[in-house]
């Protein structure tokens, strides 16, 4: 398991935190005091267990292995994100659109899933990962087709390979497994890379999808942005595990712990899962460690259940002032470079402000248009009878 | 003796809670965000700082464990009134409802009872996305074991959630969320008519519309439409999905001659079908018309911007009420 770089728990013996005394095979004392015939261990788990804390880069010497170019680009599209996010809500508050779900202080977790794929490769997001499926190619605007209340999901996906935004938390992950196993019979070298939040990887589908995963040793990675809450509800009301990545463990595969707002650190693990997948080595689960900064979205009130100090504490620990740091601190930007790029956010956010203005014409005969591959005989008289009812209304 | 106040349906539900809260011990209140936020739409409001976290339980986010658990506490005596967060993500509970919920009370031969009251906000017209906006109900109504119900008005929400409650079967608690804030009077000292039984609206002599839920507010503003045209429209809130009080709709047929059915569910295999079929059974030498139906169209949930046209709206079910009386 080299691609587990740092070093994992199990290469320094057995986690502490086992409340039971280390277990030695009691000695037999007569026949059939032995374990159950066949019984063997399937696999070893401790080199399965994800690290004991967060992986980093930024502010450590490794930094200094990363390709500065990377790490501009990495900081490019964190500014573009952030600055997207911003003027997405400010769209909800004129109304153009229905809701917005921001990724703000998830920023680093965005861009380094999408920078992680190749082009054959497969998102699959969820409704909080708009942000991810611009950074992956699809158009800003499109990419928001859902949420503007227009159609469902607005661009094709077959296009830049990024399934539908997927709200029903979790369904998309064994969707994800199906389309890697998929890889594996065709014989090509895609992989899918699926997002959930912490809340989702309570729902039954995201231990279906891990179990597959792993029993079909599937070429998928599945990053939980793990941000602290689901709605208002946080993490230790979701779950007793001593972390989400640990969940890997007794499903067979790697679990893979990461800071989720160190954009480099994000960027390597998923890599390097990745390429484990691509390379027939199946499956890995990442957690990253993240915050949201903003109410879960334009329409919630997160004053109601998290304190104004711990959002202090993550925007201290801001994905971008991080990877700023880093930027200046080697001399790998400069201040025109700095510009260019807070210039071409503003140019990102000025191009949503002006296409969302105008208001999308749908053509309300398109609802029967793609309920099946080929309309019956049913839809037809009922989209006769919308007709109907819509030449009457221009009557009136 | 408190009289009667003016309060909106969500939060008619939230008393109706607190009222079962604090008459009966076993009663819990369980989902996602229920405690600390007080629900998504706020119906839950304050219970969980008033009753405590073991009694107002916010869960894990799993909607199959939500309704797996509540029936293992129902198995010791609770009563769960759990939530699902919206219409279009009841579905993970599914199997649990249907293939347990639905059918222990009769597989132990009636030893065990299951109280577990499912509270689903559902409908559309709030300018949501997907899976926001559904009208389920079919669904569960057609699963022997389970009870569905409605309210459109604040009473109701009130009456209709403490009789759920109390209710030993299974209860599917559908909340008319775009009528969450709509107002109106509610007394706690009233003695309510049965949870199954129909309301009539609004009397007329004409034609019955029969609805439930969201769609009564929009028949009651259809009547008063036709009433300007000279037409006497009865409207009746059926109130129960499952059971259907079939007695009381008969009468007002019987009377009016003429029913229009009237959902925002797709109209194929809908409520309204089994309606029509009894009622045609039970009236059909009364009746002047074919029973019509209106509802929604046989496809997915459109994006907002197009569920007006979608979702019946006056003109539609003026429109059915026209031909049935041209008839
Ligand atoms: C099956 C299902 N149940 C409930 C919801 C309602 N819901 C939407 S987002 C959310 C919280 C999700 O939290 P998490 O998975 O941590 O993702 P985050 O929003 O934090 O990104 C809930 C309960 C849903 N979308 N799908
Ligand atoms: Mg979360």
């Amino acid at each position: 398991m080299a691609h587990l770089s740092p070093p994992s728990p199990a290469a320094a013996g057995p986690a502490k935190r086992s409340a039971r005394p280390a277990k030695t095979p009691p000695e037999a004392t007569g026949p059939g005091h032995t374990p159950p015939p066949g019984w063997h261990p399937r696999i070893d788990p401790a080199p399965l267990l994800p690290e004991p804390e967060p992986y980093r880069l930024l502010g450590t010497p490794a930094a200094r292995d990363v390709d500065p170019a990377l790490l501009r680009r990495l900081y490019e599209e964190l500014v573009r994100g952030r600055r997207y996010n911003r003027q997405a809500t400010a769209l909800t508050q004129q109304g153009r659109l229905a809701v917005y779900p921001s990724s703000t202080g998830q920023e680093a977790c965005q861009v380094a899933a999408a920078l992680a794929l190749r082009p054959q490769d497969w998102l699959f997001p969820s409704y909080r990962d708009t942000l991810a499926v611009v950074a992956r190619g699809v158009d800003p605007v499109q990419a928001l087709t859902l949420l503007r209340g227009d159609w469902h999901t607005g661009y094709d996906p077959r296009a830049r390979h990024v399934a539908p935004l997927c709200t029903p938390l979790a369904t998309q992950l064994p969707h994800a497994v199906g389309l890697a196993h998929a890889a594996r019979l065709a014989g090509d070298d895609t992989v899918a890379l699926a997002l959930v939040g912490d809340g989702g990887t309570s729902e039954g589908d995201f231990h279906e999808a891990l179990n597959f995963a792993a029993v079909w040793h599937a070429p998928v990675v599945f990053l939980i942005q793990n941000n602290g809450f689901a709605i208002s509800v946080p993490l230790e009301k979701q779950t007793a595990a001593p972390s989400l990545a640990h969940k890997a463990v007794g499903y067979g595969m790697p679990g893979r712990l990461v800071d989720g707002n160190d954009a480099p650190a994000v960027h390597q693990v998923l890599s390097e899962a990745i390429e484990r997948a691509r390379t027939g080595g199946g499956p890995t689960l990442v957690e990253a460690v993240t915050y949201r900064i903003d109410a879960h979205t334009n329409a919630d009130d997160a004053t109601r259940y998290r304190d104004a100090v711990q959002v202090d504490q993550w925007r201290a620990h801001d994905p971008i002032d991080l990877l700023e740091r880093e930027l200046r601190d080697r001399d790998l930007i400069d201040d025109a470079e700095l510009k260019a790029v807070a210039e071409s956010a503003e140019a990102l956010a000025a191009r949503l402000r002006e296409e969302m203005n105008a208001d999308p014409v749908l053509d309300p005969m398109e609802l029967f248009d793609h309920v099946y591959a080929e309309q019956t005989a049913q839809l037809r008289e009922q989209a006769a009878q919308l007709r109907a009812e819509l030449d009457a209304e221009e009557d009136r | 003796m408190t009289s009667p106040k003016t309060m909106t349906i969500a939060k008619a539900i939230n008393e109706s809670l607190r009222t079962s809260l604090e008459t009966d011990p076993k009663v819990l209140v369980m989902g996602e965000d229920v405690g600390k936020l007080g629900g998504v739409f706020r119906v839950t409001d304050g219970l969980q700082k008033d009753f405590g976290e073991e009694r107002v339980i916010d869960t894990p986010l799993a909607e199959s464990g939500i309704v797996g658990t509540a029936i293992g506490l129902a198995l010791r005596g609770y009563r769960p009134v759990v939530e699902i967060q919206f219409d279009g993500f009841v579905f993970p509970a599914y199997d649990q409802i249907v293939t347990q919920l639905a059918k222990m009370h009769a597989r132990a031969l009636g030893k065990v009872k299951l109280p577990v009251v499912i509270r689903i906000p559902y409908g559309g017209g709030i300018g949501a996305v997907e899976h926001h906006s559904e009208s389920p109900e079919a669904l569960f109504a057609h699963v022997p074991g389970l009870k569905v119900v409605s309210p459109a008005t604040p009473s109701d929400a009130y009456w209709m959630m403490r009789q759920a409650t109390e209710c030993d079967d299974p209860v599917i608690f559908f909340e008319p969320k775009r009528r969450y804030w709509d107002k109106g009077e509610v007394d706690t000292a009233a003695v309510p008519a049965p949870l199954h039984r129909a309301r009539i609206a609004r009397e007329g002599t004409d034609l019955t519309l029969a609805a439930y839920g969201p769609m009564v507010k929009t028949c009651l503003e259809a009547a008063a439409a036709a009433e300007e045209e000279g037409h006497s429209l009865e409207v009746l809130d059926l109130r129960s999905m499952s059971p259907i009080d079939f007695d009381t709709l008969q009468a007002s047929v019987e009377k009016t001659r003429r029913l229009v059915v009237v959902h925002e569910a797709p109209v194929f295999l809908g409520t309204g079908a089994e309606v029509a079929a009894r009622i045609t059974e039970r009236c059909f030498y009364h009746l002047e018309a074919p029973v019509l139906r209106v509802g929604g169209f046989h496809a997915p949930y459109p994006p907002a911007r197009l569920e007006e046209d979608y979702l019946p709206n006056l003109d539609r079910v003026l429109d059915a009420v026209d031909r049935a009386l041209a008839f």
